[in-house]
């Protein structure tokens, strides 16, 4: 099904010329109004006017996290504070998360692009959709929330954790769709099994799965266990959230880039260069119609490729393959964004701990781990056992309250982490996605 | 009056202390007493050497963490209650104990019980005032 028939099945050609209209028009916008983009542009030697055709959006500098982080919290901000409605953040380094801004029509346009993506699961005004993304700052449930309810279907604004309860809501509320990351998903399959409840009886036949990079092999196994349909959705909070792009019930295979709204690009991470369809790189996105927060060529770290054959559902959107992986070193743990520099910044917090450390991540179950170890110093080392159970238990209070991740502390003997030349290897990623 | 201790940290894992153990060997070291603390990952071994500095340096060179701890030494007759006289005389004066442990002397009369105070000295100070034998160190590591 299609929500927005007109606008996603426009002929390529005509699709282009509107996101060279827009595009011309969000150009102008920010360098009058962002000082960020004023400068960048100034720098690389390039004027709005320059931008004639789609191909000149090369010729624009890219937008990195670094950049949003440098301009922390509204110095990317594209209107006054008086037209900004809601602001959301998404986790950065410590004590300092990447903030976006909406006004009013950027909420609209956000509920119409999660609608779609619900339309394109099959879903209609005649659905009840448990959303089990988090609300909060974190853009997945209320931007998934807003879309349900532009879609007119029925919304449990469930959120995250209290899993048995959420259990207990699907057998009684008798949901079609659930939205929630494809490991919760699992565990929820698992928890439910555990309960001795029969998972696939129950009413739900869709999941919109997302915010963390999964398998096929994974997609399977969550169909298995729900006896639903799984499908991808992609977004990131600095470009609104999820509803980004959308895999459809029909051609299950790529996520259509909602491209009146974006422009999207592939990257060589390493030389910048723009690669052509089919090839393997950095996703980079343009926003053509946000207002408060407009984003130009913005580096996202994550590895995928474009696929611009036509689907059999009508849609004239290039679709982009799963994301296979970041060209950065950020880890998703349970949804949740983890650099190995926040944690580190959090053992330097803790007094003389000196930052020899590893991170495992696992899956146990559906569920991720993170295991941190780290080495005992003879600054930080007791003869109370008491003591060094007391500094354990305060790293992993600090990394939750800072990254909002639960973690297992392991103090381990010096030297026992292994030792590189140059970048360290700070993570075992032992996950098998 | 004080008693130095070494401290050595271990993870739970096999092979660990025998390296502890052989390192010790090697440079004829003896221990004269010890505990091991555990968790379910990683354990604390606390011991009293005859060689303390060198004990020290030749674990670190291994690669160990070490760390120097100073404990109390309380002679008490081997026999019932010999304990209870010293936990007494601390818990009247309100002396908290971080831990303890106790080793009985070769000649079998005393017994030797190792203490870790919070606040060391005045600990010693009310053992003494009660009359109860604290150990000096050199004593101790020639046991």
């Amino acid at each position: 099904m299609i929500f927005n028939e007109e606008f996603e099945t426009l002929p390529r050609e005509a699709l282009e010329a509107l996101q060279l209209k827009r595009l011309k028009q969000v150009v102008q916008r920010v360098y009058h109004t962002v000082g960020f983009y004023r400068k960048a542009f100034d720098d690389a030697g390039v004027k709005p006017e320059d931008i004639k055709t789609l191909d000149d959006l090369k010729r624009l500098p890219f937008t990195t996290k670094q950049d949003l982080r440098d301009n922390y919290p509204f110095g990317m901000f594209s209107v006054p504070m008086s037209n900004v409605v809601r602001i959301h953040a998404s986790s950065g380094t410590t004590g300092r998360p990447t903030v976006v801004g909406y006004t009013k029509r950027d909420i609209d346009m956000w509920a119409e692009l999660m609608a779609r993506c619900f339309a394109a699961a099959g879903l209609t005004k005649n659905d009840i959709i448990h959303n089990a993304y988090g609300y909060g700052l974190f853009t997945g449930g209320l931007g998934a929330h807003y879309g349900a309810e532009r879609l007119g279907a029925s919304v449990i604004p469930m959120s995250g954790g209290n899993t048995k309860k959420q259990i207990m809501i699907l057998q009684d509320f008798g949901p079609t769709a659930i939205c929630c990351t494809p490991s919760y998903a699992l565990y929820l399959a698992e928890v439910g099994e555990e309960m001795g409840m029969d998972m696939r009886s129950l009413r739900l036949r869709v999941g919109v799965l997302g915010a963390e990079p999964w398998s096929e092999k994974m997609r399977q196994e969550i169909e298995n266990k729900l006896d639903i349909m799984a499908l991808n959705i992609y977004g990131l909070s600095e470009v609104f959230g999820p509803g980004v792009s959308m895999e459809c019930a029909e051609g299950r295979n790529g996520l259509h880039v909602f491209e009146d709204h974006f422009i999207v690009e592939v990257i060589n991470p390493q030389t910048g260069e723009v690669l052509p369809y089919g090839e393997e790189g950095e996703l980079v996105f343009t926003t053509l119609t946000k207002e408060a927060f407009p984003l130009i060529r913005y580096r996202t770290r994550d590895i995928s490729r474009l696929m611009p054959e036509t689907c059999k559902c009508g849609r004239t959107f290039v679709r982009m393959d799963r994301v296979s992986g970041r060209s950065d070193d950020m880890l998703i743990i349970r949804g949740v964004n983890v650099f190995p520099s926040q944690i580190e910044s959090v053992l330097m917090d803790v007094e003389g701990l000196e930052p020899h450390y590893q991170l495992i991540v696992a899956r146990e179950g559906a569920l991720d781990t993170l295991e941190v170890q780290v080495e005992v110093s003879e600054k930080i080392f007791s003869d109370e056992v008491r003591k060094l159970q007391d500094m354990e238990k305060r790293i992993a209070k600090d990394i939750k309250d800072y990254l909002g991740v639960t973690a297992k502390v392991k103090l381990v003997e010096p030297k026992t982490l292994k030792r590189f030349e140059g970048k360290a290897q700070r993570v075992i990623d032992k996950r098998n996605i | 009056m004080k008693v130095e201790q070494i401290s050595i940290f271990l993870e739970n894992k096999p092979g660990g202390l025998a390296q502890v153990t052989r390192v010790l060997k090697e440079k004829d070291i003896n221990i004269r007493a010890l505990s091991l603390a555990d968790t379910t990952d990683f354990g604390i071994l606390r011991l009293i050497v005859d060689k303390v500095q060198e004990a020290r340096d030749v674990l670190k060179n291994e690669g160990f963490t070490v760390g120097r701890t100073e404990v109390v030494a309380v002679e008490v007759p081997d026999r019932p209650g010999g304990l209870h006289i010293i936990v007494d005389a601390l818990s009247s004066e309100g002396i908290n104990v971080e831990y303890m442990y106790a080793f009985v002397e070769r000649s079998g009369e005393n017994a030797v019980i190792i203490f870790r105070f919070d606040d060391t000295d005045r600990a010693i100070e009310v053992l003494q005032e009660k009359g109860l034998r604290v150990l000096p160190g050199e004593k101790v590591y020639r046991l």
